[in-house]
């Protein structure tokens, strides 16, 4: 699915990620976790392209394909997806046409004919289920007046729409209470088949206890410095990163 | 020789001719706008008002002038075969400056309504109300100004159906068109009127247009001009309004393509309890230039004005908005709110914005603002992530932008047709005027 090799990246002058190497196959749920600053929403930035980002080393290749070489536009084509941190409000561009524009674009670049407006309001009928997504929210503009946790169930709705082959979840559990969080991670469970794979970052393992990873890595000064299986999630629950930071020899 | 040079000595010249072609009523105002243009001269960008549009130069090129009303072949119904149903409003044709009555539409105006040649009916309040103001491309227009379109709506008449005039420049040769309406609203009447530009041939055309309205005691207008012409048309527009008590007027002007246009718009709210709404909505790109420039003058108290202007410019194009609300000593209980935003797509596309206030009474409620930024990154990169591409996200984002606006539209056909409009005009679709594409 995704194979990332010795990456580095920078924003300004500042480098952010010093060889990142990842390899995720199909099928396969990966956290991320790490202490704040460490490069985790940066990595999940450069992967699906934000030009604010730059790549300096390395390479990324997404299911056979250069992603570093694509359009941010294409790489989610291709089937990559993010649910942003701070999804953003888009005021006068309402959920249906912002959808629509989505699902078509993708359409086209398939090579298929844009869906008719029946069958596309079916599927956001039935889309908006998986998250539970109150039906006035999607005459609504794009996340505008949407609450932090409606915001969070919108990105998973949009997920559950675009049907991506690798999604990445950044932060998805922050602002959000117990329910709005097992309400997301069913969302994200029904969503994961086989062919899926999923990147969760995260810092807590209560989000990973419902969305349970196979691999859990942790990200550090822009490396990742240690790689384990779900039990990973838990002592660093319990004791933090700083026995981490020893073993790797810092203090 | 200045620019207003050549237009003196055509006056001198031609004054017999142009007024054997107009009426009494026309020509009895000539002379005063002559002498009042000879000794003011066009406007230059000193003047406050002219600061963003060069006059002079728009008007030194030699343009022709139909002073003799030589007919110009046309039949404005076979060149615009318009769908008017669509639209649901009585559709009249107004070629270059004169009221095309050749084949009137087959429409039921409500009893009490008028329209027709302002040369035949030669109305009583004609020049009243622009022949007040110091402007001298208006004095230009009213010395040089032959025909045009005359509106009147007797007292307690509703006409519901909105009224449609289609403007087309239509020339062989570059032409000048000086074109005048007059509408008149009387006591507790209700008119609602759009005016659609178009320019049917590829001349360079220039256009003055003087509107006065008159809207008496508890009348409403509803007044939409709706520009899509050339980049070589240029447009100097000015409208004069004056509103008696309890009288409500919407005033809407949405360029939608152009090459240099002027807009002025002169409201007086002179009784108590007016109310008025002014709406603007600008796309424009390449070189195209759009000024709108309002005054609007709380005469009297407990009237509301309210103006929202939003402009998008894209390329070279540059846009000016100058608002300016006056509220005069006892009027009280004004309230007044003037917004002006804008999109500058490029990092060579100009706005330049002033909002103004003045106000001479102590209990008042008036705020004014401005914005220029561009579109917002962090929204155009969640677009994309999702898939849709940078051209379909920056054409969203434009468009949303300009909804706020044209939803405030109160006529309805014309607000979904604008919505349709504007989207093909962000796609680039809308690149020359091919008639009216409000009927098509």
């Amino acid at each position: 699915m995704l194979e990332v090799r010795n990456l580095h990246a920078k924003i300004g002058d500042k480098e952010i990620l010093k060889g990142i190497n990842l390899v995720i196959n199909d099928g396969e749920t990966h956290a991320i976790m790490g202490p704040n600053g460490s490069g985790k929403s940066t990595l999940s930035a450069v992967l699906v392209g934000n030009p604010l980002y730059e790549v300096t080393e390395g390479e990324a290749w997404f299911n056979g394909k250069n992603l570093l070489e694509m359009a941010p536009e294409d790489r989610a084509h291709e089937g990559l997806f993010l649910s942003f941190q701070y999804p953003v409000e888009i005021p006068g561009v309402s959920m249906t046409n912002f959808m629509k524009a989505a699902i078509n674009e993708k359409r086209k670049y398939q090579g298929l004919a844009p869906m008719n407006a029946a069958e596309f309001l079916k599927l956001m009928r039935e889309k908006r289920k998986v998250v539970d997504l109150d039906s006035k929210l999607a005459n609504r503009s794009v996340n505008e007046g949407f609450s932090g946790g409606e915001k969070k169930r919108n990105e998973i709705f949009q997920m559950a729409m675009l049907e991506p082959k690798l999604s990445i979840l950044d932060e998805t559990d922050s602002g959000l209470d117990v329910d709005a969080m097992r309400i997301v991670a069913e969302g994200v469970n029904k969503l994961q088949t086989p062919e899926t794979s999923c990147i969760v970052i995260t810092h807590y393992d209560r989000l990973l206890e419902m969305i349970r990873p196979q691999h859990v890595h942790v990200l550090y000064k822009g490396r990742i410095v240690k790689t384990g299986g779900p039990e990973l999630a838990g002592q660093i629950q319990e004791h933090g990163y700083d026995w981490i930071k020893e073993e790797i020899g810092e203090e | 020789m200045s620019s207003e040079q050549q237009y003196i000595d055509l006056y001198r010249q031609a004054r017999q001719m142009i007024c054997d072609h107009s009426s009494d009523r026309m020509n009895a105002e000539r002379d005063a706008a002559f002498e009042h243009f000879a000794a003011a001269g066009f406007p230059s960008r000193k003047v406050e008002r002219y600061k963003y549009t060069d006059i002079p130069a728009l008007f030194a090129p030699d343009y022709g002038l139909n002073l003799n009303r030589l007919d110009i072949p046309t039949d404005p119904y076979r060149a615009f075969r318009c769908d008017v149903p669509n639209l649901s409003t009585s559709l009249y044709f107004v070629v270059n400056d004169a009221f095309y009555a050749k084949a009137m539409p087959n429409v039921h105006l409500p009893e009490g309504v008028t329209i027709g040649s302002l040369r035949e009916h030669a109305p009583r309040c004609y020049n009243q109300l622009a022949g007040r103001s110091d402007d001298a491309v208006t004095s230009l227009n009213t010395m040089l100004a032959q025909d045009g379109l005359y509106v009147h709506v007797a007292k307690g008449v509703k006409a519901d159906r909105a009224i449609q005039v289609i403007n087309i420049l239509r020339s062989d040769v570059d032409l000048m068109v000086n074109r005048r309406v007059l509408i008149d609203v009387e006591e507790g009447a209700e008119l609602k009127m759009l005016f659609c530009d178009h320019a049917a041939d590829d001349r360079h055309f220039l256009a003055t247009q003087v509107i006065e309205a008159f809207v008496d005691r508890n009348a409403s207008l509803d007044l939409y001009c709706l520009e899509e012409t050339h980049y070589k048309s240029v447009r100097v527009s000015s409208v004069y309004i004056d509103q008696q008590a309890d009288s409500r007027v919407n005033h809407n002007v949405i360029t939608l393509h152009n090459g240099v246009t002027r807009n002025r718009l002169d409201l007086n709210l002179s009784g108590e309890g007016a109310e008025c709404q002014c709406y603007g909505c600008v796309i424009a790109d390449k070189q195209q230039h759009v000024d709108n420039n309002t005054l609007i003058t709380h005469k009297a108290p407990h009237c509301t004005s309210s103006e929202l202007y939003k402009y998008v410019l894209d390329d070279r194009a540059t846009g000016a908005f100058a608002g300016r609300v006056l509220v005069e000593q006892g009027a009280q209980k004004t309230v007044s709110q003037m917004t002006n935003q804008n999109l500058t797509a490029t990092r060579e596309a100009r706005m330049y914005t002033q909002p103004m206030l003045e106000i001479y009474a102590d209990d008042v409620k008036c705020a004014h603002g401005s914005t220029v930024g561009q579109l917002n990154d962090a929204a155009l990169f969640y677009m994309r992530q999702r898939g849709i591409t940078q051209a379909e996200a920056r054409m969203l984002l434009q468009n949303a932008f300009i909804n706020e606006v044209i939803d405030k539209m109160q006529l309805e056909p014309l607000r979904d047709r604008l919505h349709h409009l504007v989207e093909k005009r962000f796609r680039g679709e809308l690149n020359k005027c091919e008639g009216c594409k409000l009927c098509k």
